[in-house]
């Protein structure tokens, strides 16, 4: 909203009334500073204890100066909004502070376990109470990989065909079509993969592997690519299809050769973003792929192992070397999830600049 | 005049208009509705499915399954499940289920409409790009991810606040404790879903409030209002409806959540209305927990709470997609 105004080379030299002045500033900072000294007294004279202890205290006092202040300099309803302000600020400090503190424990408790063999070897003849140097997740990532793999590839057609449904042809079923998808997001995992067990297990196979992993992740991928894909479709110029279908192009060839080409970063991003969705899921993945410990690379037999299943098994066997390998596979996992996002707010970004 | 007019125009043989679309545009349009109805054939074969393999279990048991709290599978003489004498019911889990993820809500969506009221009124604009994306970037953590970081991390700390509460609020009934036992309650699986559900609710509010219409916000200003007065006489009731949407939205999905609630939760067969005391339950994270070394027979109990979940969440799901997509037309 606060937009820069541009710098004209007039002899009047434009001002920012909006701009805090340094007696503002000042005033700020000494109410902040103050509060702190505030919340150590009380905390010293009074039994509370704790971070709790201090940051409740400090809040208290910050809230109380700064109305205070308010109150006395600009009036009644100044003074409402500082404490407002205040609450809004805790707001946003209460939701980033778990953010940090995931990032930074998965940091320090799972760049112990990292070794250059990690990538080479597998769990197969390492029980859990081996030192954290033995044994690796090769078998986790191929397996990860795998499963991810194949998940796209079945997710991929029915999301994009989905997308260009409720954005091309517009029919009957657009209104109940995307609510579904809406409702198809919503589906916890764990039943995503009752369902797999309930349809493909017990009736055919009666075995675990990886491909009916993928099928229980495809469930939860359509939905992600289907509706990051619809809004990237809408943003495709109407000029565009106007201009395909007034040459004399079909509506299949319209799509096809301008609007998909047209959307190809947007749909990129939305295949990340389904990939990203599903490469940390769990409950699925414990369900169907029989979490094994050697390198497979067959989807259709044998138990998969993957990092989700890698850190589930470090974890549920308890030793600390087996909970200091699931932090590494975490941390493995997160840096994996992370540059996946990541890549696909390049990717959009650069289409958007 | 009228007499240059007595001969009748020649016109042209009537030709046929149509907009029958070509051979490969019908064939198109079949696949991209086919692939469009595919989201429907998935729900109606989830249902489908889960309803078989469960419909044993629901006909054995009647709505017992749905008011009792033992789950104990009686074996007969063949080593199956004895379906008569078996006691499926997961009212305590349902329970459960319900009052973990009312516990995430109740903490979460004040910190997300401030936090989404932070994002869209009060940030500096060249904070605001790079706060909207950290906060997306936890919703793009995985569950196990939360499991662990719960179970490692937060389980000491929601002990200590639990305690706190315990010490300074026991007089309210949810409160009160038998024993001393405050560690993997439903309180701390509360906490770690409050957390997971805070970016979801936080994006569609933030959403919703950036929609608000400019020109009221700025007559909302012109007429002298604070940026509290603002929010309170225009933003607020803008995004009233979406916000409910959105937690009804972080609702469904805590109600699902299986992982990162299995780790931190201790599950009991006993309806526990003591949110402090370590005992609860969740029907995702049972049917996780009994999955590994259930009988075939019982499998398919699980399957039928399944069915319940899957049912359930998707009213949920429903609803609030309803409310979000219908919001932003109320309002002053």
């Amino acid at each position: 909203m606060s937009t820069m105004t541009t710098k004209e080379s007039t002899a009047v030299k434009p001002g920012k009334p909006w701009r805090a002045t340094p007696l503002q500033r000042a005033t700020t900072a000494s109410i902040f500073i103050g509060s702190i000294i505030t919340s150590f007294i009380i905390v010293a004279v009074t039994p509370l204890k704790g971070k709790l202890a201090y940051s409740g205290m400090f809040f208290i006092a910050f809230v109380v100066f700064d109305f205070v202040y308010a109150r006395l300099t600009q009036g009644k309803s100044a003074g409402t909004d500082s404490v407002f302000r205040g609450f809004v600020i805790l707001g946003i400090s209460i939701a980033v502070v778990p953010i940090v503190s995931i990032l930074y424990s998965v940091l320090v408790r799972g760049i112990k376990g990292l070794h250059l063999s990690l990538l080479t070897t597998d769990m197969h003849s390492t029980p859990p109470t081996d030192p954290v140097g033995h044994g690796g997740l090769m078998h986790a990532i191929i397996g990860t990989l795998l499963l991810v793999a194949v998940a796209l590839l079945i997710s991929v057609p029915i999301g994009i065909l989905t997308a260009v449904y409720l954005t091309e042809i517009k029919g009957r079923f657009s209104r109940p079509i995307k609510f579904l998808v809406q409702a198809m997001a919503g589906v916890p995992s764990i039943v995503a993969g009752l369902f797999i067990f309930a349809a493909i297990i017990i009736p055919l196979t009666k075995t675990f592997n990886s491909f009916e992993g993928s099928l229980a992740l495809s469930i939860l991928m359509i939905p992600t690519i289907a509706r990051t894909s619809e809004e990237v479709l809408l943003l495709v110029p109407q000029d565009l299809r106007e201009s395909g279908v007034a040459l004399g192009g079909t509506q299949w060839r319209t799509v096809a050769q301008i609007v998909l080409p047209a959307a190809k970063g947007g749909l990129v991003t939305a295949l990340i973003l389904g990939v990203a969705r599903v490469t940390g899921e769990t409950a699925p993945v414990l369900l169907l792929t029989g979490g094994g410990d050697s390198t497979n690379f067959n989807i259709f037999k044998g138990p998969m192992g993957s990092l989700p299943s890698y850190i589930w098994k470090g974890f549920g066997a308890g030793t600390p070397e087996s909970i200091s390998r699931a932090w590494s596979g975490i941390l493995v996992l997160l840096v994996l999830v992370l540059s996946l996002f990541v890549s696909a707010r390049l990717i959009s970004d650069r289409k958007k600049g | 005049m009228s007499s240059t007019l007595t001969q009748k125009p020649v016109l042209p043989p009537k030709r046929e208009i149509t907009t029958e679309p070509r051979l490969s545009d019908k064939i198109f349009q079949r696949v991209v509705t086919g692939g469009g109805l595919s989201s429907l054939l998935i729900l109606g074969l989830i249902f489908l499915f889960l309803l078989i393999q469960g419909f044993q279990t629901f006909k054995s048991q009647g709505t017992r399954f749905l008011t009792g709290s033992l789950w104990n599978a009686a074996m007969n003489d063949a080593g199956q499940v004895d379906l008569k004498n078996s006691h499926f019911g997961i009212a305590a889990m349902l329970i459960g289920t319900l009052i973990c993820a009312v516990i995430a809500i109740v903490i979460a969506v004040p910190i997300s409409v401030f936090s989404a009221l932070f994002l869209t009124f009060y940030v500096p604009s060249s904070l605001k790009k790079i706060m909207i994306a950290v906060i997306d970037l936890m919703a793009a953590f995985p569950s196990i991810l939360f499991g662990l970081w719960g179970f490692f991390v937060l389980e000491p700390v929601g002990v200590y606040w639990a305690k706190l509460l315990h010490q300074y609020f026991g007089w309210v009934p949810f409160f009160k404790m038998q024993a001393p036992f405050f560690s993997r309650s439903p309180f701390i699986a509360g906490l770690i879903l409050a957390i997971m559900v805070i970016p979801i609710v936080t994006s569609i509010s933030r959403e919703i409030f950036g929609q608000t219409p400019l020109d009221r916000i700025q007559a909302a200003y012109a007429l002298g209002a604070t940026r509290f007065g603002m929010i309170k006489a225009v933003a607020f009731p803008y995004a009233r409806s979406g916000i409910v949407g959105g937690a009804m939205l972080g609702l469904g999905r805590a109600m699902g959540e299986t992982v990162a609630v299995y780790t931190v939760l201790n599950i009991v067969y006993k309806i526990n209305w003591h949110v402090l005391l370590g005992a609860g339950g969740n029907v995702a994270s049972m049917i996780l927990l009994k999955f590994g070394e259930a009988s075939p027979g019982e499998v398919r109990a699980l399957m039928a709470a399944g069915l319940v979940l899957f049912v359930v969440t998707l009213l949920v799901n429903s609803v609030a997609d309803l409310i979000v997509s219908r919001s932003g037309k109320s309002g002053r």
